[in-house]
């Protein structure tokens, strides 16, 4: 029997993920405009990619292919994940890390709404860890697009002309002794607020973020404290220690910051439910990153600090239930 | 649309996030009732529909039915409120007549809607989602609508107990959807506040809105009624502000009564609800397992207190209601009808359009598709929509939880309905138990939010009515193992008291044995005085025969004993031969 | 090599005492489990399970003589939930057709009956009442469905009726999930 209610919502998951989809666009044409058409090509072989693999291990799981495919959250995860790699990886690379984002973080805990981690920070930590030296060539504004094309299919000549982020190359110059100041005007890698270029992709991310909290489809908490505990953070930090630790615009805007805040840790299946538990992800996650940045061995710990969070999500749950309706009255 | 966007972080977010309110509050958050000018406190969740369907319904005055061609009253539809029957197969009965004696102190009269004869006592269809047939009369009105001679009430207005006993003898039950019997609400004084609900939060259903307009001094008159029963010292109306035009009569009829409040409630799915009122009009938050009265509060539907103040006042027992014919209809309305009028009959009268594919009692939140149309309306049945696939169509198939949390949100009660699935599906009952399944009023809120389809109340009734029966069964399971313990003890017992018997006999046989062998032994002394050579002769085969004769007893108890056992150990376990 | 081999011979003499103590300090009286598993199981007292009674059977399966899947009325569910208490495997119950019979209980023909009290004697939960020469009865709210009653009967009066689905014991059934339906129904 079909029972009450007899009412739905005319809402569906394809429809949230379509939103997502839409919040992603103006950073895209940002990035295209930027850097070039290479991350249309890489966004189209990840959304392929992921949904032939997705319906691949469906078939194999013997589960309904059509309406989980139509869903887009594969598509969601591939754009997810082109957007955290360089753009200019070359092609292998992307298609590895879709296999592992939808094969093995998705499909093989149980398909969607069971995988405990994000899937796409697990691809890109597993990719950060096995091919480092792919992973921290990132194209400028200025880099040629015959390179791209050339590096992108697998055959880079010059690597000269692709250099480290704008975290990577404060942490190296820190490491070494010189001073944020000193590289703040000069280094050809810095724009007006953070990594030439990318900075205003990062203004794109905020743009679309706010637009999905707008539509209701993510709750503003998440971002709202992930960037606050940032800025706070990074603020006292720069205070303390004004050459050692950047400003907190060059963190708030750097790319990474934006796009995890409104994009990554607002994945529901990995994160909180709880509003109070959001809080505490949110800023958990803020200071991870934080922290691996400053202190740790890798240039942006956001793929990290996510997986972290995601670790103690179930127990931060727990922990953060909200009083029930009459509950603790007499 | 907005509400398609009521999902993960609006408004009506749970704890924590009701300071935040006012900087993206709408009316719905407003604190203080422009009609009233009284206080409001804010209530969670909830959702706002873009189109309620009042509008097909609520400008059209009440009307009569025609007689249906037979009645089925049910006696037991609640296995709590029963009531026993007492009038026989082939009686007349007139209109108001009682054919139901309440059952223990919650059951309620039941009375015969028209003059008529008995026809049948038995299980009829009935208006559940199951289906399953409960004990009911079958009456076959004459026509002639005769009534007996009413009985109003004649005791004190604040005589509590005789009140209570008065409105169970007249079948009073809640009109709002539950008919939860007036009486046992009545008992449970003093309080402090009673509260009217005029809210009919509910889409489509427009029977309290009519009522309110059309009698509203007799609701008004109820609700003093009532107060004077309980000793409350205020009346507090609630009516949604979708409804102007009843906010406005019952503002008149309430004018020249100082203690009765009309009071404008922001219109919200569910502000109706018993608790959700409460919380809304007091601030007072009652949590699964109190009633309201520990709290000081009672409230009572519309419809309640009028049928209460006709009882009391003119000795009218509960006969009939107010039903919202509504839906896929060319005639829909509102419609005065008697408890006990068959719905395949009652249909007719809004002339269903020919797509209509089947009927849901109540509204679209909380209701149900009838299984059987022959089952009768009840005394909570408030109204009957047609429905057709163009008006309600069928549900997207369910996909998997996404865990987007919208439905967290809109719970009213503030639970994790996300958990409370998980916990269901996985059959963890303890663990649902836990995250306060029982606390959910089942209002639907977070099955129409939820993205992916989930039948989301199905899991949680689903998992109420198997903690029930594991309830039931165990409490059963208990007893059966006290029986089973006390058996063994009695057999036992009797064991042991049959070898005490055993034994006591066996001593009084040895007792018996030993005077007989004295007395032999006396008589053979006697003998032996008189003849003395035969002396020893005589004595000594009296004595061997003393001890003849006991050892052949002894031996026959020995034979006796060694069979018994012998029986004893082929049979299976312990079995007494008595 | 001689300090890394004394020091860990002390720890664990040191850690053999601690548990010693605590064993005889901790000792459980009686053996919960066989409280756990009883809990579980129906009590019925059937003996279908080949014991006489829960009790018994409880503790065959706690000292694992008895597998855990021969109780029918507690059904599958009550399988399921002794291997989830006693980490063991999952197996279908061992009396299949048991297993499918719907709760009974027993009825007396009371104008068959000949008051003999062979059932009073049989019944395990003492659920008949009657006396040598008068009418026995079962009391249908206490009879377990056993099916005790019904072969020491001598002239066959005794008979199993299934108990009817009534509002009072109706059950809201688990909505199933299937890919199959193009709609969501709850069967």
């Amino acid at each position: 029997m079909i029972t009450a209610p007899y009412w739905r919502a005319p809402v569906s998951v394809t429809r949230v993920m379509g939103w997502v989809l839409l919040a992603l666009i103006p950073a895209i044409v940002l990035h295209v405009i930027f850097f070039g058409p290479v991350l249309l090509a890489q966004l189209l072989l990840a959304s392929v990619a992921a949904v032939v693999v997705e319906a691949l291990l469906l078939w194999v799981r013997r589960r309904p292919i059509v309406s989980a495919v139509t869903d887009l959250s594969a598509v969601v995860t591939a754009w997810l994940l082109v957007l955290a790699l360089p753009t200019t990886v070359p092609w292998w690379l992307t298609l590895l890390g879709v296999v592992i984002a939808i094969g093995v973080a998705k499909q093989l805990y149980g398909g969607i709404g069971q995988n405990p981690f994000n899937p796409a920070m697990v691809a890109f930590a597993a990719l950060i860890v096995s091919f480092p030296a792919e992973l921290s060539r990132w194209p400028l504004p200025t880099t040629p697009v015959a390179w791209q094309w050339a590096s992108f299919l697998g055959t880079p000549n010059v690597d000269a002309l692709a250099s480290a982020t704008v975290l990577d190359t404060l942490r190296t110059a820190v490491h070494s002794g010189q001073a944020v100041s000193e590289l703040l005007g000069r280094s050809p890698v810095f724009g007006t607020l953070s990594g030439a270029g990318y900075e205003w992709i990062a203004v794109a991310f905020l743009a679309g973020g706010l637009l999905l909290w707008l539509r209701g489809i993510i709750p503003g908490r998440l971002p709202f404290a992930f960037l606050l505990t940032l800025g706070v953070l990074s603020t006292l930090a720069w205070l303390v220690a004004p050459e050692r630790f950047a400003p907190p615009w060059v963190h708030l805007f750097a790319y990474s910051t934006m796009l995890a805040a409104f994009f990554i840790i607002t994945d529901p299946v990995s994160g909180v439910v709880t509003p109070r538990g959001q809080w505490v992800f949110a800023a958990g996650a803020a200071l991870l990153v934080f922290l691996i940045r400053h202190f740790g061995q890798f240039p942006d710990g956001v793929a990290f600090a996510v997986l972290l969070m995601n670790l103690a999500a179930p127990w931060i749950e727990m922990k953060t239930q909200p009083r029930v309706f009459g509950e603790d009255h007499p | 649309m907005a509400q398609a966007d009521v999902v993960i972080g609006k408004k009506n977010d749970g704890d924590g996030m009701r300071w935040f309110s006012w900087l993206t509050s709408s009316a719905a958050n407003t604190l203080v009732d422009p009609v009233s000018g009284r206080k409001l406190y804010p209530i969670d969740g909830g959702i706002a529909f873009p189109d309620y369907h009042k509008q097909e319904t609520a400008d059209i005055p009440i009307r009569n039915v025609a007689m249906p061609s037979h009645y089925i009253v049910p006696l037991r539809v609640n296995p709590r409120f029963t009531a026993r029957p007492i009038v026989d197969i082939g009686a007349r009965v007139r209109k108001g007549e009682k054919i139901g004696e309440p059952e223990g102190k919650f059951g309620v009269a039941v009375h015969a809607p028209t003059s008529g004869v008995i026809r049948d006592l038995g299980h009829y269809p009935m208006t559940h989602v199951s289906g399953l047939p409960a004990l009911a009369y079958f009456i076959e009105p004459d026509g002639k609508d005769e009534a007996i001679e009413p009985t109003p009430y004649r005791g004190a207005c604040d005589d509590t107990d005789r009140i209570r006993d008065f409105l169970q003898q007249m079948g009073l039950a809640g009109l709002g959807g539950a008919a939860f019997p007036s009486h046992a609400k009545v008992a449970s004084s003093p309080v402090k506040t009673l509260i009217i609900n005029g809210a009919e939060c509910e889409p489509w259903i427009t029977c309290d809105d009519r009522l309110m307009r059309e009698h509203a001094a007799e609701i008004v008159a109820g609700a003093c009624d009532l107060a004077a029963a309980v000793h409350a010292l205020e009346v507090l109306i609630g009516i949604e502000d979708n409804k102007p035009q009843a906010i406005a009569a019952m503002q008149a009829a309430a004018a020249n009564h100082g203690a009765v409040t009309v009071v404008a409630i922001p219109t919200i799915y569910p502000a109706g609800g018993e608790k959700q009122l409460i919380e809304r009009l007091t601030g007072i938050e009652v949590p699964y397992g109190h009633l309201s009265a520990e709290f000081g509060v009672l409230v009572f539907n519309v419809g309640t207190a009028r049928a209460v103040h006709r009882a009391l006042t003119y000795g009218e027992p509960l006969l009939e209601r107010v039903v919202t014919l509504t839906g896929a209809a060319d005639d829909p309305g509102n419609r005065w009808v008697r408890i006990g009028h068959p719905i395949a009959e009652l249909i007719l009268e809004m002339a269903p359009k020919p797509e209509v594919d089947r009927y849901l009692l109540g509204g679209p939140m909380t209701g149900f598709a009838i299984p059987d149309l022959d089952a009768p309306i009840l005394k909570g049945s408030n109204c009957i929509i047609a429905a057709s696939p163009a008006l309600f169509p069928p549900p997207p198939p369910e996909q998997p939880c996404i865990r987007c949390g919208a439905c967290a949100p809109v719970c009213p009660a503030r639970l994790e309905p996300m958990a409370l699935y998980w916990f269901a599906r996985a059959q963890q009952f303890g663990k649902a138990q836990e995250f306060h399944l029982f606390d959910c009023i089942e209002c639907g809120c977070c099955a129409y939010v939820c993205p992916a389809h989930i039948p989301l109340v199905d899991y949680y009734r689903y998992a109420k009515s198997e903690i029930w029966e594991r309830e039931r069964e165990k409490s059963k399971a208990q007893q059966s193992k006290a029986r089973f313990e006390f058996r063994n003890y009695r057999l036992e017992r009797e064991k042991a008291e049959k070898a005490a018997r055993a034994a006591a006999k066996a001593a009084e046989t040895k007792r018996r044995l030993e005077a007989q062998a004295q007395e032999s032994h006396a008589e053979a002394s006697a003998n032996g005085t008189n003849d003395r050579d035969g002396a020893a002769s005589p004595s000594a085969p009296n004595a061997n025969d003393a001890a003849a004769r006991k050892k052949a007893l002894v031996e026959a108890a020995l034979a006796r004993a060694r069979a018994k056992r012998a029986a004893e150990a082929t049979e299976p376990s312990g079995e007494n031969r008595e | 090599m001689l300090t890394a081999l004394l020091v860990m011979g002390g720890i664990a003499l040191v850690l053999g005492v601690i548990l010693g103590w605590a064993s005889v300090r901790f000792r459980a009286e009686g053996d919960p489990i066989v409280d756990q598993i009883d809990a579980i199981l129906p009590q019925t007292q059937c003996g279908q399970c080949g014991y006489p009674g829960c009790r018994p059977y409880a503790e065959a399966i706690a000292k694992g003589e008895a597998d855990i899947n021969r109780c029918p009325p507690g059904g599958d569910e009550g399988v399921r939930r002794l291997a989830e208490l006693l980490g063991r495997e999952y197996k279908p119950l061992e009396q299949e057709e048991a297993a499918a019979k719907p709760k009974s209980v027993a009825v007396i023909d009371e104008t068959r009956c000949i008051g003999c009290t062979l059932c009073i004697q049989a019944c395990p939960v003492d659920a008949i009442v009657g006396a040598a020469k008068q009418m026995h009865t079962v009391i249908d709210t206490q009879c377990t469905g056993c099916e005790l009653c019904v072969a020491p009967c001598p002239v066959d009066c005794i008979t199993m009726e299934p108990i009817p689905e009534s509002l009072e014991t109706w059950k809201w059934p688990k909505p199933t999930w299937s890919s199959e339906r193009k709609t969501t129904e709850t069967v």
